[in-house]
């Protein structure tokens, strides 16, 4: 899922300090999920701002709305009413939720409340760690599942690189060597052999490097 | 501001298990406390979600004290705990939002401490009356920041 996480109040209420009217908009998935942007987090940034705002003398009346998903049209259909009350929105959805947001009302500023943080999963409650960074060719088979790319901190596919103390990254200590937890992964599925294949250079024009991405099913398309 | 004038509205949110206890043997015991403290009782203070306390501020509560019971002795085993992590988060929320975190405190009671908690009652009376008025009360009723019933706050949101 998507990992986000939320914004200072500070930074908030600048962006949206000029409006009169501002929707705070929740989105019912990923940011959910990891307590950045869901019906809880609408309620308490709502606070906040309208305590800021009376704070700085400003009547901002804050509005508090939820989607099931901001980052598909089916379900930004269900809050037009809402949004066409406000004069902007600040979205609590990922990057992906704003925009989508934006695009679909070219009249309404709308702004992020998240910083939108990485692709990850739900390690132990309340921590989160990123697991993939979308390099778009996916080598997951030949390391026994753990990916190289997002998990080591020098991207190695020919790691490891001779610097990890124990089993810790020579770069960050809190964090275990991607490539001690591969090698051990490999020799318990009785794979270790897949570590003496040399990998060529990755071809990191599939990833965001080779510009923002797009998918087309032509099988799906009407 | 003259403390004449200003009497703190505290919300009290006391566990039903200890610290609304020990509010009830402070009244068998005729022991006092200032009549700005409104005391809700609460199944566990693991209950109590920073959402309720964002609320109370937002509607212009001068403090919030939240009483559970002493750690270890949570009648729910780690409710208070819960509570705890979930106030010291709210303070650094309430800070950015310009209020305060001295406005708002934990403190561990048992049913017997009814002294105790007159004690801890009066401490936050003494730290919001050296901060003040909670700063939005001014521009909720525009009365610079005198008594006034929440409800009545509440209704001008
Ligand atoms: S190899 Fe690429 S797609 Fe696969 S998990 Fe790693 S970053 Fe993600
Ligand atoms: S110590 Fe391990 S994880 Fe860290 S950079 Fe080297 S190979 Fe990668």
């Amino acid at each position: 899922m998507i990992v986000a996480k939320r914004k200072k109040i500070p930074e908030i209420f600048d962006a949206v300090k000029d409006h009169k009217n501002v929707l705070v908009l929740g989105c019912g998935t990923c940011v959910t999920v990891c307590l950045a942007g869901g019906e809880r987090e609408v309620s308490i940034i709502s606070s906040a701002l309208r305590i800021a705002s009376r704070k700085a003398g400003k009547k901002i009346k804050v509005n508090e709305f939820i989607i099931e998903r901001q980052c598909d049209n089916v379900f930004i259909e269900s809050a037009a009413e809402e949004i066409k009350k406000n004069d902007a929105v600040l979205s609590l959805g990922c990057g992906a939720g704003v925009q989508a947001i934006a695009e679909r009302y070219p009249n309404t500023p709308v702004y992020a409340g998240l910083d939108t943080s990485f692709l990850g999963i739900l390690e132990s409650r309340g921590v989160w760690t990123e697991k993939c960074m979308q390099c778009g060719t996916c080598v997951l088979s030949d390391f026994g599942g753990i990916c190289p790319i997002t998990r080591c901190a020098k991207h190695m596919l020919n790691g490891p690189c001779g610097g990890s103390r124990e089993d810790r990254c020579e770069i960050r200590a809190d964090q275990p060597c991607a490539w001690q937890l591969i090698y051990k992964r490999l020799k318990d599925i009785g794979q270790l052999d897949k570590i003496s294949k040399e990998y060529p250079a990755k071809n990191w024009s599939t990833s965001i490097n080779g510009g923002s991405r797009t998918i087309i099913r032509e099988d799906h398309r009407i | 501001m003259n403390d004449k004038v200003f009497e703190p509205k505290i919300i009290a949110f006391c566990c039903h298990f200890c610290a609304y206890a020990s509010a009830d043997l402070a009244g068998s015991m005729r022991l006092q406390y200032p009549s700005g403290v409104r005391i809700i009782r609460t199944p566990c203070t693991g209950r109590l979600e920073v959402e309720f306390y964002m609320r109370a501020f937002e509607n212009g509560a001068d403090g919030v004290l939240v009483a559970g019971c002493l750690e270890g002795g949570c009648h729910f085993i780690d409710g208070n705990l819960f509570a705890k992590k979930r106030v010291n988060s709210t303070r650094n929320i309430l800070e950015e939002s310009g209020i305060e975190k001295e406005r708002l405190r934990m403190v561990n009671i048992s049913a017997a401490m009814a002294t105790n908690l007159v004690t801890v009652i009066n401490d936050m009376v003494n730290t919001i009356k050296e901060l003040g008025p909670n700063p939005i009360r001014k521009s909720i009723d525009g009365s610079g920041g005198e008594y006034k019933e929440f409800e009545t706050l509440n209704s001008q949101k």
